[in-house]
């Protein structure tokens, strides 16, 4: 018990840390060049409070609950042993389909609990005044997350260049840009941004680590990079592609309906 | 009859951040139990944990509605309204670089780096060219994302078209990554995913849209978004320069 509370404190104060230079950024601002109160004040501080108290906690629960799990996981799956394969297997992609699909899995489930994906989608549902449904936007990175991170893990097993996968999500990005509503596009290339933090990253990095101590030729300073990058990139492709389908399926209703009234 | 309704609302914001957490979940017991099928590692701590998990999404969710969003929102109206466009800049670059400077994942990445890069004979391998190094990564990363939010305030005032701006970018990255060293561009790529905390996120997202809802023509959907699009790229550019820098 003893030993639980010095965990919530370290952590309580590890947070803290985090939220100190905004604290001192708005006090000082407040103070000195607005000059103004804050609305609400006792209700904002009181926000405050449980954010600082509501991360600590959900911290420390995934330290508790999911990562050690999660880490063992990673490494179990990705030990010889398990993937039960001789050594010239051991070279081949296929011999590693459990990976991927743990990867996807894990990358879909960790997205939709990410606190900062969840914050963008409150805000994006409440400014289109409920034409993004917060649900559907979540989702939908989900998706985006769990395909980068299956097509990550692919990457690391068999060692090709991650610039190249950049590149060409990237081109698909700026294809996609051109043609898109433009009204969701500052929010596409947001989604790519929130999607690896608290949650997300202590695991995909396991993953990678393991995943490129396993494979034969690999080396973990190099092969383990990446996830990350790929689970920024690919959200903004699904996002864009939802707008763009969500955009084609009411020009046809309409169009339809106009045929219909002829 | 009052509290009875206040426990109904907690009991259903329990509910809804239970489902939040219920794919992962999920996605651990069926691997744990389906596929590697071991018995799971002290059960009653992992219950315990998913508990604390979800009071503390619940918490987290209610307060960002209470603090963290109106503040951003206040801090917005109250530096438009000042109307003075130094001020403004002083705050969302002091926003961007102090949020950064200290994020652990960051630190973590910047120490990481250096033993790699020392590792790989790119830079003397002794402690203080290593610290060196490392906190000079810390500061450039730092710098780059309090320039973003620079970059991407400037933008939702003079209104100029997002995608012009990010697609720019990722021709600049590209082009980078053609010259940078091997060893920088996995870190470069990732460092852009890792700036943003999660408290960061919801307040420089509220700033944004606060910002383009008091300015004239601006739409909140269209030009308050974009943001943290910017703090994300622009560590990418910076460390592959910093890396380029230094080798």
């Amino acid at each position: 018990m003893l030993d639980l509370l010095m965990d919530f404190g370290l952590i309580l104060l590890a947070t803290l840390r985090d939220v100190l230079p905004i604290l001192l950024l708005i006090i000082f601002f407040q103070r000195v060049v607005l000059k103004q109160p804050i609305p609400h004040l006792k209700r904002v501080i009181l926000g405050g409070i449980y954010v600082v108290l509501g991360l600590a906690l959900f911290l420390m629960g995934l330290e508790k609950a999911l990562f050690p799990v999660g880490k063992i996981m990673a490494t179990q799956l990705s030990d010889p042993a398990f993937i039960g394969a001789s050594e010239s297997e051991l070279s081949d992609w296929r011999s590693y389909y459990w990976i991927y699909i743990f990867a996807a899995l894990i990358g879909f489930s960790t997205t939709i609990a990410e606190p900062s994906l969840i914050a963008v989608a409150i805000k994006a549902g409440e400014v289109s005044v409920g034409t993004i449904s917060p649900w559907g936007l979540r989702i939908t990175v989900a998706i985006g997350v769990a395909f980068a991170l299956a097509l990550g893990t692919f990457r690391i097993v068999t060692g090709t260049p991650l610039f190249l996968y950049i590149l060409v999500g990237y081109i698909i990005v700026i294809i996609q840009t051109i043609f898109a509503p433009k009204k969701l596009i500052a929010l596409a290339y947001d989604s790519g941004g929130v999607t690896t933090s608290t949650v997300t990253v202590p695991l995909v990095a396991a993953l990678g680590l393991g995943l490129s101590n396993a494979v034969p030729g690999r080396n973990p300073a190099i092969d383990g990079f990446g996830l990350i990058a790929f689970a920024s990139l690919f959200p903004i492709i699904t996002v864009l592609g939802y707008a763009q389908y969500m955009e084609l399926r009411t020009r046809f209703s309409k169009h339809k309906t106009k045929s219909d009234a002829i | 009859m009052r509290y009875r309704n206040q426990f109904q609302t907690i009991l259903k914001k329990l509910k809804e951040a239970f489902k939040d957490l219920l794919p992962i979940i999920v996605v651990v017991v069926f691997f744990q139990s389906v596929v590697i099928r071991q018995p799971f590692p002290e059960i009653g701590e992992v219950i315990f944990g998913i508990l604390l998990v979800i009071v503390g999404l619940m918490l987290f969710i209610e307060g960002l509605e209470m603090g963290l969003f109106p503040i951003g929102e206040t801090m917005a109206y109250a530096l438009a309204k000042k109307g003075s466009l130094f001020w403004l800049m002083v705050f969302s670059f002091a926003l961007g670089f102090s949020t950064t400077i200290a994020e652990p994942a960051l630190i973590a990445v910047a120490k990481e780096a250096s033993i790699i890069s020392s590792g790989a004979g790119l830079i003397e391998n002794n402690q203080k060219t290593m610290d060196t190094y490392a906190m000079g990564l810390r500061l450039s990363v730092a710098f780059s994302v309090g320039l973003a939010i620079v970059i991407g305030v400037l933008r939702i005032l003079k209104g100029w078209p997002l995608y012009y701006l990010i697609i720019g970018g990722y021709v600049l990255v590209m082009l980078m990554t053609i010259i940078a060293p091997d060893e920088i561009i996995g870190l470069a790529y990732d460092a852009g995913g890792v700036t943003t905390s999660t408290i960061t996120v919801p307040l420089v997202t509220a700033l944004g849209v606060g910002l383009a809802s008091v300015i004239k023509g601006r739409s909140p959907l269209l030009d308050g978004f974009g943001l943290i699009a910017f703090a994300s790229l622009l560590p990418m550019i910076f460390v592959m320069a910093y890396g380029m820098f230094w080798f």
